[in-house]
């Protein structure tokens, strides 16, 4: 993807090993997006791709494995120097705020 | 109950947007001890979403409006924080409310990371406080289409975050499509930042503009705007296109096209008027959804808006029903910035003047003039765009209606035709959409919306209260449970 303010990207954070540029303020799912990378987890049921959706937070579709964490949301996460992160959002079930009501 | 990063405090502001801003500098103007907390990681909510305050770039307050009120908003935050006035936790979600238990004693607020993923995030604590104002704002309201699961569908509102916030393009190509004047600002955003913006597709015929031009003109300032944006589709040659809808998106993998219908005068696609247009990147808004889920944990009453959104009840100083608890902006009816602004200071002040401050009356009235009349632009607003009566008519069996648990319209249809689930909750509890991670925050709507239409009714604040209802506001680890200290 093109970026709109086309700067040095001093930062460098992983994606299941490789190397992605940053710059300073960006979010992983910002980065990644600029890197070309449009989707890094497949759902449980019908193994879909899914990537960022709402972009603020809401809709949990960007979930990645971040520094070790499960679970957690690209759009929100800061894509701080050194940063890593693994496609799939990890184990299932240990955020689970399902409710029935 | 009590967790060990317990405190009492006068007041807590709950986001730190265009309304908790404007409620937490002036309830401190007052004399109040106030706590601000929101889940960015900077003051300015969704609307004034800007670069990293820590990196300073020249250009902060590009593709802003009314930047200057957010900049004075921030310089008062700066001096009450200063003066130990306003403790300001950014990074900070809200997940449970517990009520006082007596008329006197504080409501008991939970508090976690908005991202874990960091050493240095914020604990899980405890709040106690005497008096909550609640600005969570909202996000784009979504319908589903055939499709809109393909990596490069975005809800409008996250392809403006990634521009305002990370200066990033979500796509080169793009449609901008649903219903609404934030089209506009998300279409020309993407052109200036160097996108080609195919098309603004606008369900709405906009002739309601007509009929309700009374309340639009109360607004002089929405006048402006509109002319700016019109100048800046032509300067970019984007197509505006009315009774317009994207009714299928195609991709392997990615989104690679998308289908444009006309929609015919009840809002129905008109067969034969199908185009194709290749894009990347298809941002959707149907207007917005206010987030609801703290409002209903503290059990306040609530109500269908002029949008069919789900919103508080509140009194003429933002009181809600429930004790102590004010609540301002997007979750008491959709109507933009400004009017956020407005009541967010009102309930600064309600909170202040039933605190025992002195307030100016003068003020009061002042602001319930702006709200009144910002209030009367946006019902016109919601009225010229309102989601296709017939949207269901674009879905075929298969689409997904929950994203999360992957539930498919078919799925749907099923269990409110064939098990009688003739509301929401039912279908939720046969069907099981909204059950997943985003907990129907994306798909409420269209749920609601689809469980009504058998019987052809309104939707009732019950079917949307049902499908926003949340016992935990956000999802939280165990770790975060283990960490409470119960008493």
């Amino acid at each position: 993807m093109p970026t709109a303010e086309p700067e040095p990207a001093p930062n460098t954070i992983t994606f299941d090993g490789e190397p992605i540029p940053a710059r300073p303020g960006q979010t992983v799912g910002a980065a990644l997006t600029e890197a070309g990378i449009r989707s890094w987890r497949e759902t449980r049921k019908n193994g879909r791709p899914r990537g960022l959706f709402c972009g603020i937070g809401v809709c949990y579709d960007c979930l990645l494995t971040i520094n070790g964490q499960s679970n957690q949301r690209a759009c929100l996460a800061p894509a701080e120097d050194g940063t890593s992160c693994e496609s799939g959002s990890g184990e299932e079930g240990l955020r689970d705020g399902g409710t029935d009501e | 109950m009590v967790g060990p990063m317990s405190e009492t405090t006068d007041l807590l502001v709950v986001g730190a947007g265009p309304a908790g801003l404007a409620a937490a500098v002036t309830a401190a103007d007052h004399g109040l001890r106030v706590m601000l907390v929101d889940a960015g990681p900077q003051p300015g909510g969704q609307y004034w979403r800007h670069p990293d305050e820590r990196y300073p770039v020249a250009d902060e307050s590009a593709g802003h409006h009314g930047w200057k009120v957010l900049t004075k908003l921030r310089d008062r935050l700066r001096v009450h924080r200063g003066a130990g006035h306003i403790d300001y936790r950014p990074g900070t979600q809200v997940w449970f409310i517990e009520a006082p238990k007596t008329e006197s004693s504080p409501w008991y607020v939970y508090t976690t990371a908005s991202v874990e993923a960091q050493p240095d995030h914020v604990p899980t604590g405890s709040v106690r406080a005497m008096r909550i104002v609640l600005c969570p704002g909202g996000y784009d309201r979504q319908l589903p289409v055939p499709g809109w699961d393909l990596p490069g569908v975005m809800a409008a509102g996250g392809v403006q975050a990634l521009l305002k916030g990370s200066r990033t393009l979500a796509g080169r190509r793009a449609v901008v499509a649903g219903t609404g004047p934030f089209l506009l600002p998300v279409a020309v955003g993407l052109a200036e930042a160097g996108a080609e913006v195919v098309a603004i597709c606008e369900a709405g015929n906009l002739t309601g503009w007509a009929k309700n031009v009374t309340g639009a003109v109360q607004v002089p300032s929405k006048g402006v705007e509109g002319a700016e944006y019109a100048k800046a589709l032509v300067k970019h040659r984007i197509p505006y296109k009315t009774s317009t809808a994207v009714t299928r998106i195609d991709g392997d993998g990615q989104v690679q096209s998308a289908v444009l219908t006309a929609l015919d005068r009840r809002g129905r696609p008109r067969s034969g008027s199908e185009r194709a247009v290749e894009v990347d990147l298809v941002a959707f808004g149907w207007g917005f959804t206010p987030s609801m889920e703290l409002v209903q944990a503290v059990g306040a009453e609530t109500r269908i808006g002029s949008d069919e959104s789900l919103i508080a009840v509140v009194d003429d100083m933002q009181r809600s029903t429930a004790s102590r608890v004010y609540i301002a902006g997007e979750a008491t009816g959709v109507g933009g910035a400004m009017m956020a602004v407005a009541e967010g200071e009102l309930a600064g002040l309600g909170a202040a003047g039933d605190n025992g401050s002195s307030i100016d009356g003068a003020r009061v009235r002042k602001l319930r003039g702006i709200i009144r009349r910002s209030a009367a632009f946006a019902q016109a607003m919601h009225h010229a765009h309102p989601v296709p009566a017939r949207w269901t008519d674009w879905l075929t069996e298969d689409t997904l209606v929950c994203r999360c648990e992957e539930v498919t319209y078919a799925q749907v249809c099923h269990a409110r035709d064939d098990l009688s689930a003739d509301e929401a909750r039912s279908v939720k509890i046969l069907a099981r959409p909204g059950m997943g991670w985003c907990q129907g925050r994306v798909c409420g709507f269209a749920c609601a919306k689809i469980a009504a239409a058998n019987e052809d009714r309104d939707l009732s604040p019950d079917d949307l209260a049902r499908m926003s209802k949340r016992s935990l506001a956000t999802p939280v680890s165990l770790e975060d449970l283990a960490d409470l200290t119960l008493e």
